[in-house]
């Protein structure tokens, strides 16, 4: 490779970017450079700067509000205010952690949103829904075309982002957790989708949680910690174990901790459980059970129906559900979120945001949300005790924030994660369930909610906690379910599970091709 | 570990900047108007009138609050406030003077009133919270939209009106009623009720310390703490001596200042206060939080109503007679005012004591306006505009924040 070469082998040059917030230096000194072409990841923890970073390149924090140049295709990227289209128009396209569609609209209708097809100002639907239909057959997409958003899994939805930053011509894609939310199947086609971009010639800067995508699309990984770089490497040259320990800044040895399992007398009891929601049947005939101290691992793809079982559980169909449910032996049945907080079970939701949080209020009143009556007469409320409950709960779950009047919205995920559990361990469940806990957090605050898990299992509480990361499924679970269009698909002992068995189970696939 | 200190520190920073300017923006507009009409608008007889005018409306902007923030809307209050003000009338000019002698032949005349006033005034609560509860049902359990449903409640409520007056006013009002929207408390009475209110901020303080010192969190010093009751009771007793050189503390106000108080407590120290707030900030949440949505907002229906029967009570009070025009617009001139208060439509956020305030601002502006013998349309206007720039200021203040 001759010197002259080396002037076009980098797209994007990041030199000493420094970004301040009041109070909080998010950035210090960043820089790197990415290969034209390549997929960079970049990793770190929670709160390592990596969404700061994002958002300077999308030009959500426009040039002057931080610190040091960049240098995109050739020449310096000055994005004035407010500026996300004109970033595009420069060919950065990004698609954030968090989702922003328009629920009411089709898929075609966000992809092409302000910039609809038209003839003489008049819509042409035939045309946009024919451009959609194009680019999501192109990229393997699996979106319905005439379905509005909000009726789309989370997984789709996510899909019509990518597939919304894909239909402009862009050079460089930037990706902020897209697989967070993705199940394992759709992250394997996402890889693909990846893959093909790549050779098409577009670049991507690719920011996960999730190593082992890394090591599967990724040319090279930036790893970040408290805002700074810790090193730029070649994926080949390096090893998860070796990413982790830069990522910590200590060697982390184990990414799930020991766990003694010992299960007693059977908590719950499940038969032949059914849903039909709107006309339409959404489990179907499930059984299970869940003894004292255990942990019962759900899996499933994303639509499977494993969300729709565990509401189902904490009452949101109502009268909708046949079947019988037993508990400690008594029948039991569960008509809303009340009766499921009644008999002692606890749900730790999907969405954080959505449903497990009032983000505009402070910590303390999120956490004592459903706990009032533990220290509340008629009349009043004892605000003091409330304070001193909350902070023993806060203070167990080591919760980062100034103080507990913080306001949630202002925490990061990890710690909004973190006060939806602490808000539910203080409601002392004999049962807990969590869905996908995990989900776009970071690998320490994973491993102290696995640490909890088995905490709370060993003091006899019933855990069933659903996953998308298989390998989290394996580590933490005793007794895996897997679902699978609303059935159990079946149910694996913690030592007869692997991988290959649960997707087999829940493809409903003997051989599963991707795994040969 | 920790104590609970660190906590109370935070609390004691978070200054509330928006009850300051709020208070700035109050005084600045008497101190104008002040100005404006050569100091009239600041003697304490037009004090005393701007105080009782606020009332009635007031009552709308407390009971309005918890509503909009659980994130609905009650248009109809204006007409409730109307309709009950008609009933309590016809009650008292036509149902009990033909009734009560049959029923008690030995009384006076004037006990006669007054027994016709109390249940006047026990029935029109009742009227108040069942159209509160039938409106607050529909929201809650039919989910019909609060916009539609009141707004149905305000023709409905309407028709009622011109159904029990015939168009006609209802005249005559017993005194006892009268006093109950006209009336001064005597000097006496206006120092034995501060000086009670005062030994109230007291005890508080010292049972507040007591208790900070049982669950271990820092007290500051006695001195401070005394230092701000004294405050509060100073402020406590200029009122006082200032109403009491006109003539004395009004009645209504004193009723409005006593519901305020009630009401802030319900939405600060009570479940359902939680509840409110919470709904209000993230419905979904609330409910899978094992809280029951629809009772929330059906209860904040009930007290919208009750609190329209107490503003159609001191309305008819007031007017001396039940009209057909009685409380027409009072809806928006409530919502204004909690809006002004910095209660947010889009719902979580919001206070009653800023709703009171909201109200005195735009209750100013008016009483103001009208000492200066600005024309009516005028007034209209320039009401209007303020509004609309009090919110964009409001808004505008948030954004920065964030």
């Amino acid at each position: 490779m001759g010197v002259l070469d080396l002037k076009d082998q980098f797209i994007l040059k990041i030199k000493n970017i420094t970004k301040d917030f009041p109070g909080v230096r998010a950035l210090f000194d960043v820089s790197f450079n990415v290969k034209k072409g390549d997929i960079h990841g970049i990793c770190g923890e929670n709160g390592a700067g990596k969404s700061t970073l994002v958002k300077i390149l999308a030009g959500v924090y426009p040039y002057n509000t931080y610190e040091g140049n960049i240098y995109f295709d050739e020449k310096e990227l000055k994005l004035a205010s407010s500026s996300i289209e004109e970033a595009i128009n420069e060919g950065i396209a990004t698609v954030y952690q968090e989702l922003v569609l328009v629920p009411y609209l089709t898929a075609g209708e966000n992809i092409f949103l302000g910039r609809e097809p038209e003839e003489k100002g008049i819509l042409n639907w035939e045309k946009l829904y024919s451009d959609t239909k194009e680019i999501l057959t192109n990229y393997k997409l699996n979106v319905p075309l005439f379905t509005k958003i909000s009726s789309l899994s989370v997984g789709q939805q996510q899909m019509v982002e990518i597939a919304k930053a894909l239909s402009r011509q862009v050079k460089l894609l930037i990706l902020d957790e897209p697989t967070s939310a993705l199940t394992d199947a759709e992250s394997n086609s996402l890889m693909e989708i990846l893959k093909n971009l790549k050779k098409s010639g577009v670049t991507c800067i690719y920011i996960s949680h999730r190593l082992d995508e890394f090591f599967r699309i990724a040319d090279s990984i930036t790893v970040l910690r408290d805002g700074q770089v810790v090193d730029t490497v070649q994926t080949k040259d390096t090893t998860e174990e070796k990413i982790i320990a830069m990522m910590v800044g200590r060697e982390m040895k184990k990414r799930f901790p020991d766990k003694k399992s010992n299960p007693g007398g059977k908590l719950l009891e499940i038969k032949n459980l059914s849903v039909s929601w709107k006309n339409k049947s959404i489990i179907k005939n499930v059984s299970f059970d869940l003894k004292k101290g255990e942990i019962l691992g759900i899996a499933g793809l994303m639509g499977s129906g494993r969300t729709e079982l565990v509401t189902a559980l904490f009452g949101e169909y109502g009268n909708q559900v046949t079947g019988d449910i037993f508990l400690e032996g008594k029948p039991v049945r569960i008509n809303s979120a009340e009766d499921a907080i009644k008999y002692g079970i606890s749900l730790v939701p999907e969405d954080r945001k959505e449903k497990g949080l009032v983000l505009i209020q402070e910590m303390f009143k999120n956490i004592s949300l459903p706990n009032l009556r533990q220290f509340t007469t008629r009349l009043n409320i004892d605000k003091y005790k409330e304070l001193q409950e909350c902070k023993k709960y806060s203070d167990y779950l080591t919760i980062k924030a100034p103080s507990l009047f913080t306001i949630t919205e202002s925490l990061s995920g990890g710690n909004q994660q973190k006060v939806v559990i602490a808000k539910w361990l203080m409601s002392n469940p004999k049962i807990l369930i969590l869905d996908d806990p995990t989900r776009g957090i970071d690998v320490g605050t994973k491993y102290e909610i696995y640490n909890l898990i088995n905490k709370l299992a060993e003091k006899g509480v019933g855990i069933i906690m659903i996953s998308s990361e298989l390998e989290e499924v394996l580590g933490i679970s005793d007794r895996i379910m897997i679902m699978h269009e609303g059935q159990c698909a079946g149910t694996l002992e913690r030592k007869e599970a692997t991988q290959e068995k649960i997707m087999a189970l829940a493809t409903n696939i003997k051989k599963n091709n991707r795994y040969d | 570990m920790k104590d609970l200190n660190y906590i109370q520190k935070f609390k004691e920073l978070r200054i509330d900047f928006r009850a300051y300017t709020l208070f700035f923006a109050l005084v600045i507009i008497w101190l104008l108007f002040g100005s404006l009409t050569g100091g009239v608008f600041l003697s304490t007889r037009n004090f005393s009138n701007l105080l009782r005018q606020m009332t009635i409306i007031s009552f709308l902007a407390i009971g309005m609050t918890p509503v909009i923030i659980t994130g609905n809307i009650d248009l109809s209050v204006g007409a409730m406030t109307g309709f009950i003000s008609v009933i309590a009338a016809y009650l008292q000019a036509i149902i009990f003077p033909n009734l009560l002698p049959g029923l008690f032949p030995s009384l006076s005349m004037e006990s006669l009133g007054i027994i016709s006033t109390v249940v006047t005034v026990l029935i029109c609560l009742l009227i108040g919270l069942l159209i509160g509860l039938g409106q607050g049902y529909i929201i809650a359990y039919g989910g019909v939209p609060a916009f539609i449903v009141t707004l149905g409640g305000q023709f409905v409520l309407k028709g009622g009106i011109l159904g029990v007056t015939q168009g006609k006013t209802i005249i005559p009002i017993e005194d006892s009623l009268r006093v109950m929207a006209q009336g001064y408390l005597s000097t006496h009475t206006g120092i034995v009720i501060a000086i009670i209110a005062i030994i109230i901020i007291f005890i508080s303080t010292l049972q507040n310390r007591a208790k900070k010192k049982q669950y271990g969190i820092k007290i500051r010093a006695l001195g401070l703490d005394l230092f701000f009751a004294a405050i509060f009771s100073v402020f406590i007793l200029v009122f006082t001596f200032m109403m009491n050189s006109y003539r004395g503390i009004q009645i209504p106000v004193l009723i409005m200042a006593t519901i305020a108080i009630i009401v802030t407590y319900i939405m600060n120290n009570t479940r359902f206060g939680r509840y409110i707030y919470a709904v209000g900030g993230n419905r979904e949440a609330t409910r899978l939080s094992g809280i029951n949505v629809k009772k929330v907002v059906l209860r904040t229906y009930a007290m919208m109503g009750i609190l329209c029967g107490v503003s159609g009570i001191i309305l008819t009070g007031y007017v001396a007679a039940g009209t057909t025009s009685g409380g027409t617009n009072y809806e928006l001139s409530a919502i204004g005012g909690c809006v002004m208060g910095g209660t947010s439509l889009m719902g979580g956020i919001g206070t009653v004591f800023g709703a009171v305030i909201g109200t005195l601002i735009m209750t100013s502006l008016e009483n103001g306006m009208s000492v200066m013998n600005m024309s009516v349309f005028w007034q209209y206007i320039i009401k209007g505009l303020i509004l609309i720039l009090a919110v964009y200021m409001d808004v505008t203040s948030r954004k920065n924040k964030v």
